[in-house]
């Protein structure tokens, strides 16, 4: 009975990222917790809960309020061969740490010559439909994607949240690793002893025939419902989920389209200058010919992301999505 | 009630106030601020009858100097003379004839290399320059005061701390000519990336002495900058880190009076190493042409991190004698008299003075560096002229450490747009 409790358990997004970091932090000694409020209070969103009670302040450090100084001084310690991983506390306030990521993190393999390496994880906690205040429901993973040198992923469940994590920390690469905050509670099976696929492989979470979804992270779940309620009135969608966002797994995209010859792209970022740009740019190049309709794109508006009685009719949402479909099948 | 900025009131800057005008801002943050002018005012009158003067003579301002800031760490006047310091002279109290020598010829050295470099920009052999001429002794006291297994973290005029630590003076020249943005293995001399955005670097130097201190290590690391740099967020909060973790860095700042065109007094109210005092630490400003002042200073500040007493702020006073970079045009905003006068504070000049005054060096010994450095001009000259342009697929190398499915599309994409041309020439 033991045994099959710990190869298995049901878990909540955040405490399956909990559970990774527990067991990175176990499994190698250079691997540190960075960040605003991760030790005692284990995070504003209970993610490093009793990390540093069992591994200590040297490991899981509180860091003065400062982003920019987070970044940095990670920087710092991957050069003198620490893995850190450090958690920014919301979306909107990455940008103090901005110029850290994009001027020094990303490059500085490549100025290198590939002599040095900079495994950092950065956690970041993003999007909406939580009823947050200003600055707290943002996705700016775009802003991380248009950057060489970084690799952007975001996980849609508990499952690839615990193994995404673990892979990510393993990268000798930069990581911008985004939760998606809203999914933080929901729960799901997390098998600690699976064999997780490549970390920047897409995955088909339904399979279609009509009309391809693709998304990532907090709308994942949304498109599973838009596919459910789709299907109640005869349509068939395929939905995938992409999990990486730098590098895209664009080949499964083009498998789906081809079968499909329609693509709508959901996400809570702004569509201009979007993902979902560039995906609906690649697919157009790659299905021409398959495409029956082009591809249309499910997102934030070109605003600032509104206050919070307004976020329903900001992000995307069932009736939106559906819209979207039925456009795409219009043609 | 405000306390208004005596900055604001100065008299504009000329030859030679700089040093008393900061100065008298420190002292007078409460004084009558005409007070500070006449101050400035009569140091500058001073300066200038100093920049009079040629180097070699013993002007009796140089005393003037030194007592005119008792917080300024000297060891040897500007005319080459020894001043003592019971605080700093144990620093460098084993110093050998040999090793006088040796920091003569390492900024001598130095000085030729970067000479030779801004020829070869004029050349077109180089995109850019950023000379360090004049504060050669800012940074061979401080490249020569680190230990081996101590990391340094510079900024992009670095050149004389790379001498020091054994850096290739062609591996620098990569990036100026264009064929690298960087291209040395910062680990091999424990001598960081040169660093472009400015201040950046501070916060990686902490995050590294926080890392020395977790591994129980007893080496310290050393983090460059200017004055323009310490108007950077980047520089505030690497104290601020620095200071709350104890980490075991040293903040090394060549004040050289100029953020390109503009002046330290746009940077800030009071004495740079002054800062440090709002952090926890302790800040000290040393003569940044004094090779010898620098070096017991640094030592002690890195022998500070090594026995965990935390970081410290030296401020190097020096001058920026040449352009910011060659792309820079120096008389568009700076007077030539202030650089007359800085030149009387000559750094190479100054050990020289001494050296002969205390028979450490014959003649011989001048000539034979003479001609090693005319040599290391000629192989400078000729390992950049070699310098072979990168292959065109060099762009996507090392992107990625793990690899990225986009660059590998990209670039199998470029090859095939490459190889058609080829193709079309072969045929």
């Amino acid at each position: 009975m033991t045994m099959a409790a710990e190869t298995s358990k049901n878990l909540a997004l955040a405490k399956a990222i909990n559970e990774s970091l527990r067991k990175a932090l176990e499994s190698d000694p250079k691997v540190l917790i960075m960040g605003e409020d991760v030790g005692k209070l284990g995070g504003v969103f209970r993610v490093t809960d009793g990390l540093q009670k069992d591994f200590g302040e040297e490991r899981v450090i509180d860091t003065p309020l400062a982003e920019s100084g987070i970044v940095g001084t990670a920087i710092g310690l991957a050069l003198r061969g620490y893995r850190p991983v450090v958690e920014i506390q919301f979306d909107g306030f990455v940008f103090p740490a901005y110029d850290q990521i994009v001027t020094q993190l990303a490059k500085m393999h490549a100025r290198a010559l590939g002599k040095i390496k900079l495994p950092i994880v950065i956690r970041i906690p993003y999007g909406g439909g939580i009823g947050a205040v200003e600055h707290h429901s943002e996705s700016p993973e775009a802003l991380f994607a248009h950057v060489a040198g970084l690799k952007v992923v975001s996980p849609s469940n508990a499952s690839d949240a615990y193994w995404m994590m673990q892979q990510a920390i393993q990268s000798d690469d930069p990581v911008i690793f985004f939760e998606p905050k809203r999914r933080y509670w929901d729960k799901a099976e997390v098998n600690f002893e699976a064999i997780p696929g490549p970390l920047h492989k897409a995955r088909v979470v339904r399979e279609g025939t009509d009309l391809t979804l693709a998304a990532y992270g907090p709308m994942v779940k949304l498109c599973l419902e838009v596919a459910g309620v789709a299907a109640e009135e005869g349509r068939s969608l395929e939905v995938l989920d992409l999990r990486s966002v730098s590098p895209l797994d664009f080949d499964s995209v083009q498998t789906s389209v081809e079968k499909t010859r329609r693509l709508v792209v959901v996400h809570e970022a702004p569509v201009f200058f979007g993902s979902g740009a560039e995906i609906a740019a690649r697919i157009t190049e790659r299905c021409f010919y398959h495409l029956e309709a082009p591809v249309l794109r499910v997102g934030g508006y070109h605003a600032p992301y509104p206050p919070a009685r307004l976020e329903e009719e900001y992000l995307p949402s069932l009736d939106r999505v559906l819209d979207a479909v039925d456009r795409s099948l219009a043609y | 009630m405000t306390v208004e900025s005596t900055a604001a009131r100065k008299p504009r800057r000329s030859a030679g106030s700089k040093t008393g005008t900061t100065r008298t801002t420190a002292q007078s943050a409460d004084a009558p601020a005409a007070d500070a002018s006449a101050t400035a005012a009569k140091r500058t009158t001073t300066k200038r009858a100093a920049a009079v003067k040629k180097p070699a003579a013993k002007p009796a301002t140089e005393t003037v100097t030194a007592g005119a800031d008792p917080d300024l760490v000297q060891l040897l006047t500007p005319a080459g003379e020894r001043v003592k310091n019971a605080a700093y002279d144990p620093y460098v109290a084993a110093l050998t004839p040999e090793d006088l020598r040796g920091l003569y010829r390492d900024m001598v050295l130095t000085r030729r290399f970067d000479a030779e470099a801004t020829a070869l920009q004029r050349q077109g052999e180089l995109g850019l320059w950023a000379s360090l001429l004049g504060q050669e002794a800012a940074q061979i006291g401080s490249g020569r005061a680190t230990r081996p297994d101590d990391y340094v973290f510079p900024t992009y005029r670095e050149h004389g701390v790379a001498w020091c630590r054994d850096v290739d003076p062609t591996n620098l020249l990569g990036m100026f000519r264009g064929v690298n943005n960087g291209g040395w293995d910062p680990n091999s001399n424990n001598f960081h990336l040169y660093t472009i955005v400015i201040g950046s670097q501070t916060l990686h130097a902490t995050g590294y002495a926080m890392g020395v201190a977790k591994d129980g290590a007893d080496s310290a690391v050393i983090a460059y900058f200017g004055d323009g740099a310490s108007s950077q967020g980047d520089v505030a909060e690497s104290f601020t880190f620095a200071s709350v973790y104890n980490a075991p860095v040293v903040f090394f700042c060549q004040n050289n009076q100029w953020a390109i065109s503009e002046p330290t007094e746009r940077q800030t109210r009071v004495p740079l190493y002054q800062r440090a005092q709002g952090y926890g630490f302790p800040g000290v400003r040393v003569d940044g042409n004094d090779v010898l002042a620098v070096l017991a200073v640094t030592k002690w500040a890195l022998e500070r991190a090594r026995s965990g007493e935390g970081p410290t702020l030296v401020e190097a006073f020096t001058y920026r004698m040449g352009d910011h970079t060659t792309s820079d045009d120096a008389s568009r905003y700076r007077h030539d008299d202030e650089r007359v006068a800085w030149e009387a504070k000559d750094p190479i000049a100054r050990l020289r003075a001494y050296l002969e005054s205390s028979n450490h060096a014959e003649e011989g010994f001048f000539a034979e560096l003479e001609a090693e450095s005319e040599s290391l001009g000629r192989r400078v000259r000729e390992a950049v002229r070699a310098m072979p342009d990168p292959d065109p697929l060099a762009m996507f190398e090392h992107t990625y450490a793990d690899g990225h499915a986009l660059v590998d599309e990209e670039r199998a994409q470029f090859a095939a747009y490459q190889a058609s041309f080829t193709d079309v020439e072969g045929a």
